[in-house]
């Protein structure tokens, strides 16, 4: 009887959404994971193919250069996304009047979606930036940063530090107002400069925003497509191309849905691996309160 | 104060303001040249608009046929972000408060899956979703999104019904009060400053969401940012209408973020730090 009841809450309570979960994520998910290792074309499997459709993605010369501009994305935006927030949220954390209206400004590129963002880049890029070089005989900006990949590569980084730094900046603010009062007054009677009392007290003890950050902008890394696809559409030549987009011509421009799955496990493996061993480092850095 | 610390002051608002300046310059840059004719835009893009024309708002208006994307985007979001708030708040209640090992590794589970990037399982989504999306794009959509927004959404009221004591629970099952009465009338109510969390955290996603609806929807049914991606495509050499586009991307949600800056901020930190 007790256990009639029990099914009868799980039914009402957990059942609808555990359905759609199953359905949208666990089933796709799985799938994904088997077709890799078949011959699958996007309607039929005819036949097993063992490690085939992975040995072809390694041998692409296309998904290395993705690799290789990817992993310097994420770290690059890693780092620079982290140093301007936090720089940010100590602004908007200090005495100034206007701390209120700074925050304000600071969080504005994140509430407008990446594809509009790349687009507004795109223009400021290529047609703003170009006129005014032409004009005011700017070496740098004659020719659009966008039409070369190295150059590409830092228009990406702007457009990315700019979109999620507000972002980032409200985390830290978290762990910036969450330091006792009490503490900072010991540190400032015992005669710490701000710089020491920065180091020394205030980054220590809010490590954990650190961890939840950097998570955030090592995932956001590995995921951004919005920026990439708008700004510079993967080009001059697809050497622009994040794994999200490269995965996405692979399998939808190309057809190519066995080695564009097996590039999505792979991206999916390398992001858990990251995303685990950035955790488990941050999180030793934590100091218990 | 002393002079040094005053002056520390001063630095500090030079940079801050010279920031502030540079994060919304992108955004005057766009509304300034929307205002503008083609020939002025050209000449100079930092200069005011000698003389103002609103032809550009109005071809904009029409070619990206702005109040068929904006109802698709508020209908979407809407019923998307309703529906996740109801499914994973009873979801998140009935998790909390069932001490058994399934329930512990349900919820396991659904954490895992936050880091799950979608486009690992885009492709045989695709494949597999492809005659319900055929049916009704919009209705898929908005399933889809009920499916990959309830990890977090239920992650985060999880924690909240933890702190909310189980003698209320016992108090109205007393009175003779059902477990859905109990729940809708009781503990839903507590639970306000979650609620808005979690409503900011997936009304942004969802209304800003690029890929998905790429993959999902059609024509009549285009997003904001899909309608202004695909018009920018086509019209970016109008420098003017295309900007005129993308500030009738841009103003909706600044004018809603103004209106709830206090909850964005407050939901958006609560949502992170969590």
């Amino acid at each position: 009887m007790a256990s009639a009841r029990a099914t009868k809450k799980f039914v009402k309570f957990a059942g609808l959404p555990l359905a759609i979960f199953s359905v949208v994520l666990v089933v796709p998910f799985v799938n994904g994971f088997y077709y890799t290792f078949t011959d699958w074309d996007g309607f039929k499997i005819t036949k097993f193919v063992g490690l085939t459709n992975y040995a072809d993605s390694f041998a692409d010369p296309k998904f290395w250069t993705t690799l290789r501009f990817t992993a310097l994305f994420v770290v690059v935006s890693l780092i620079l996304v982290n140093v301007v927030a936090f720089g940010l949220a100590l602004i908007v954390t200090s005495k100034l009047r206007s701390r209120n209206i700074l925050r304000t400004f600071f969080f504005v590129p994140n509430l407008i979606g990446g594809v509009v963002l790349g687009v507004i880049w795109q223009f400021i890029f290529n047609s703003a930036i170009v006129t005014l070089a032409n004009k005011y005989d700017w070496e740098l900006f004659k020719q659009s940063w966008l039409q070369d990949t190295n150059k590409a590569f830092w228009a990406l980084i702007i457009v990315t530090v700019w979109q999620s730094s507000g972002y980032m900046m409200i985390v830290y603010i978290t762990g910036l107002v969450s330091i006792e009062g009490d503490v900072l007054e010991a540190s400032q009677i015992d005669g710490a400069s701000p710089l020491r009392t920065l180091f020394s007290i205030k980054i220590p003890l809010m490590a954990q925003a650190f961890t939840i950050a950097l998570f955030l902008t090592l995932r956001g890394g590995f995921m951004a497509y919005d920026v990439n696809v708008a700004l510079t559409g993967g080009g001059p030549f697809r050497t622009t191309e994040l794994i999200s987009l490269h995965i996405f011509q692979d399998a939808f421009s190309e057809g190519d849905f066995g080695t564009g799955q097996s590039k999505a496990v792979i991206m999916f493996i390398v992001v858990a691996l990251a995303a685990l061993v950035q955790v488990s480092v941050s999180k030793r850095y934590e100091v218990q309160r | 104060m002393n002079t040094r610390a005053r002056w520390g002051k001063r630095v500090t608002f030079g940079v801050g303001a010279t920031l502030a300046f540079a994060y919304v310059f992108p955004f005057f840059l766009v509304f300034v040249n929307s205002l503008k004719l083609k020939s002025d835009i050209l000449a100079n893009p930092l200069a005011l608009p000698v003389q103002i024309t609103w032809d550009n708002f109005q071809q904009a208006f029409i070619k990206m046929n702005f109040f068929r994307s904006l109802t698709n985007s508020l209908i979407i979001t809407v019923f998307s972000v309703s529906l996740l708030i109801i499914v994973s708040s009873m979801l998140a209640y009935y998790l909390a408060r069932t001490k058994t090992k399934p329930a512990k590794y349900v919820f396991l589970i659904l954490v895992a899956s936050m880091i799950v990037p979608f486009q690992a399982l885009m492709i045989p989504f695709i494949a597999r979703f492809a005659p319900f999306v055929s049916w009704n794009n919009r209705a898929a959509l908005i399933f889809f999104y009920i499916g990959f927004g309830t990890a977090l959404s239920t992650f985060l009221y999880h924690g909240f019904i933890t702190n909310i004591p189980t003698e209320i629970d016992e108090a109205a099952s007393i009175d003779g009060a059902s477990d859905m009465v109990a729940f809708w009338k009781i503990i839903f109510p507590m639970m306000r400053p979650i609620t808005a969390t979690v409503a900011i955290i997936n009304a942004l996603w969802i209304w800003n969401d690029f890929l998905l609806p790429r993959l999902v929807l059609t024509e009549e049914t285009q997003t904001l940012p899909l309608s202004t991606y695909l018009f920018y495509g086509m019209y970016s050499i109008e420098y003017g209408q295309a900007m005129a586009g993308l500030a009738l991307a841009v103003i909706p949600i600044v004018i809603f973020y103004l209106i709830l800056q206090k909850q964005f901020i407050s939901g958006i930190s609560q949502g992170a730090v969590k």
